[in-house]
């Protein structure tokens, strides 16, 4: 079988080269008649030492990256198929600092199994809870993720058992688990690298959902940027059902789950959860009011389950080591583990799960090693392109729901962006309005219409006009937009302008327009 | 309603034109329900390199719709087309986290190399480039596709070479 490497095949890692790493390694191990058997296994979230490439010895896999097709020969020559030394090697994979420091439950699999190895899936404790699950009473299983503590990960934070708990209890007989993976917030991609690298896990987390309250299908909404994500959750719901944990027994339940992956169409207010129902109902995705909430009328009506990919995939954990164990993780009303996204201008970008409570400049000193340019650090936008800005004063900030909402901040989906000094607040809120002009669905008219004035009265301070009157305008359209939208996308579009406003008033202190020239 | 739609003629009395045996073909493929619309217009456009306006009216039959509803599903989406494209498209990500590593400057540079507008197609038809908000690439900022492969850390050079490996052209 000879010596076991292995060349993500995560999209990140695609896009700067695993493919072409791998048909070199397997070009000279011919070349010099080695054998190698190349596993092409989901990413490890070090992003910045991708294509990370990692063989397996005698004292366990070691790690070289990023290697380019080009650095192939050299290793080869350096012997990493022993682990030999070489330039770009970082010895054990497991002791790498950024890794070891981690506290990875739902991504404990991600990048040390092929994806679509189910048996190396179920011999890393995969499919423990859904059996588990199978042998429960729905009401059980319910309560265990109740007491995990476990809350959406999507951004909004809400309890999942509860959610659970009232689509269980109603009394329709059809009911859906619909899976948001509609990841579109800038600096993030912990949902994507769940579906590319391990995505029974996310599968066994809708069964698991299912299960607890009745429902006998389920969706997977899946944006279209991740055609990766979309081929491969396929492939794995094929194999889940051929092995009989989907289908018409799950996992010996006598009870139905079926799963459908649907794709989104590039709109980003799908995410927003009745905007996704309407989009997976097949229409425009226009934001529903609430009420009724979706657990009550959801898709086509009926009571629906929509949780985030990282609430769905934490569950097997929970049911597998039980809700003490998930509990035991974090600080305060936020318990257990969260996927930390840094992105950005940072030096080591990539995924790190810790419980809550770190500190902000743990993440991005600590893990993320400052800048990738090497300049001064500005600030950090948390939680995605409708979450604030933080400055330097407030890097000692822990990272937990409470926390960051008591300092006008959101966790959001986890994503952390950062930017050096270069960067001017003024235009970065301009681009929340635009971004929100492009993306709002249009039924709410703060939204809509707030969103184009709110651009426009930017640009007028970026020209130096009337800048104070201005600004208080903006803070006026904050106030409406706030208060007086439906959703997230308007309501929460005040808040990275407002933060920068706020923390950055200099930026947005621009001189008059020379007029005389 | 569905009336109406009862009357609707047959595109013509020959042979049916390929965009209506590609309709007929998708909206087969998911059984005609309506909630499939948006994979339906995705399979369209794959096939067809765009959604033409002369299939809303045959899909609108087939779902039992009426046309404006399914223009209206159409129009809502960022991903469709209703003209056709470049040979190449390039999507190049202007979402905060690639702006972080110079993302603005980096599509007028790629615009300017292709000599193309962004959210345009150039004279002879080879390359589109659009903007995209995010493409969960963020780590390896900044990110574009070209003709549908994701690439990180890119910049103009870049993308440029791999337009014209793709259309042979020089960009």
């Amino acid at each position: 079988m000879g010596v076991v490497v292995y060349v993500p095949k995560d999209s990140a890692s695609l896009s700067v080269g695993a493919d072409g790493v791998a048909a070199a390694i397997q070009l000279e191990a011919v070349a010099r008649g080695v054998e190698v058997t190349l596993k092409r296994n989901g990413s490890r979230g070090l992003f910045w030492l991708e294509p990370l490439v990692e063989v397996e010895t005698t004292e366990g896999r070691v790690a070289y990256g990023p290697v380019s097709a080009a650095d192939v020969p050299g290793l080869f020559e350096a012997g990493f198929l022993s682990g030999g030394d070489h330039a770009l090697a970082h010895g054990p994979t497991d002791s790498i600092p950024y890794l070891k420091n981690q506290e990875r439950l739902t991504f404990a699999r991600m990048g040390v199994i092929e994806p679509l190895d189910l048996r190396a899936y179920q011999a890393t404790g995969g499919l423990t809870g859904l059996m588990k699950a199978a042998g429960m009473a729905p009401e059980a299983i319910v309560a265990e993720v109740t007491e995990s503590g476990l809350r959406g990960r999507g951004g909004a934070g809400f309890p999942t058992g509860i959610k659970w708990k009232t689509v269980g209890e109603q009394p329709e007989p059809q009911k859906y688990i619909c899976c948001n993976a509609d990841e579109g917030d800038s600096g993030t991609f912990a949902d994507r690298m769940i579906m590319e690298g391990d995505p029974f896990a996310l599968i066994e987390g809708m069964a698991i959902a299912g299960l607890a309250v009745g429902a006998t299908e389920g969706y997977v909404y899946i944006r279209s940027e991740y055609p990766h994500a979309i081929a491969t959750m396929k492939a794995a719901i094929g194999l889940m059902r051929a092995a009989g944990y989907l289908g018409a027994d799950v996992a010996g339940s006598g009870k139905a789950f079926e799963l459908h992956v649907r794709r989104g169409a590039g709109a980003y207010i799908c995410g927003e959860e009745s905007s996704m129902l309407e989009s997976l109902e097949g229409k425009r995705g226009m934001v529903r009011a609430k009420p009724p909430i979706p657990a009550i009328a959801g898709l086509f009506g009926k009571p629906t389950v929509v949780n985030n990919v990282l609430s769905l995939a934490a569950v097997p954990t929970i049911l597998a080591k039980g809700a003490a164990f998930y509990q035991d993780f974090g600080v305060g009303r936020s318990r257990g583990t969260q996927a930390f996204q840094l992105a950005g201008n940072i030096k080591h970008g990539g995924l790190v799960e810790k419980a809550f409570g770190l500190t902000l400049r743990e993440l991005v000193e600590g893990f993320g090693g400052g800048t990738a340019t090497g300049r001064p650090f500005r600030t950090a936008q948390l939680g995605g392109p409708l979450g604030a800005y933080v400055d330097d004063d407030m890097l000692d900030i822990e990272m937990d729901y409470e926390s960051l909402a008591a300092a006008k901040a959101m966790l959001g989906h986890g994503g952390i962006v950062v930017f050096d000094d270069s960067v001017d607040m003024a235009q970065m809120a301009r681009f929340a309005f635009e971004f929100c002009e492009i993306e709002s669905c249009g039924k709410c008219t703060p939204c809509r219409v707030g969103a184009v004035r709110g651009k426009e009265t930017v640009e007028k301070i970026l020209a130096g006009r009337e800048v104070a009157k201005n600004i208080a305008l903006v803070e006026d359209l904050c106030e409406v937009m706030t208060d007086g939208s439906l959703c997230a996308m308007g309501g929460l579009t005040p808040m990275p302008v407002l933060s920068a406003m706020r923390l950055f008033p200099e930026d947005f202190d621009r001189a008059p327009a020379q007029a005389a020239e | 309603m569905a009336m109406t739609r009862q009357n609707a003629a047959p595109i013509s009395g020959g042979d049916p034109d390929p965009v209506t045996e590609a309709v007929d073909l998708i909206c087969g493929r998911y059984g005609d329900r309506p909630d499939a619309l948006i994979e339906m217009f995705h399979d369209l456009q794959d096939g067809l390199g765009h959604v033409p306006e002369t299939a809303l009216k045959p899909i609108a039959k087939r779902l039992n719709l009426s046309r404006a509803e399914v223009h209206g599903v159409l129009s809502f989406y960022h991903d469709f087309h209703t003209k056709p494209v470049g040979r190449v498209v390039v999507k190049v990500c202007r979402a905060e986290a690639c702006q972080s590593m110079g993302a603005l400057p980096l599509i007028a540079q790629i615009c300017d190399r292709l000599g193309v507008g962004l959210g345009s197609t150039s004279a002879g038809g080879s390359v589109t480039v659009e903007p995209v908000y995010c493409l969960g690439n963020c780590a390896l900022a900044p990110a574009a596709t070209v003709g549908g492969v994701l690439h990180g850390r890119v910049d103009a050079e870049r993308v440029a070479a791999l337009v014209t490996e793709m259309t042979g052209e020089a960009g």
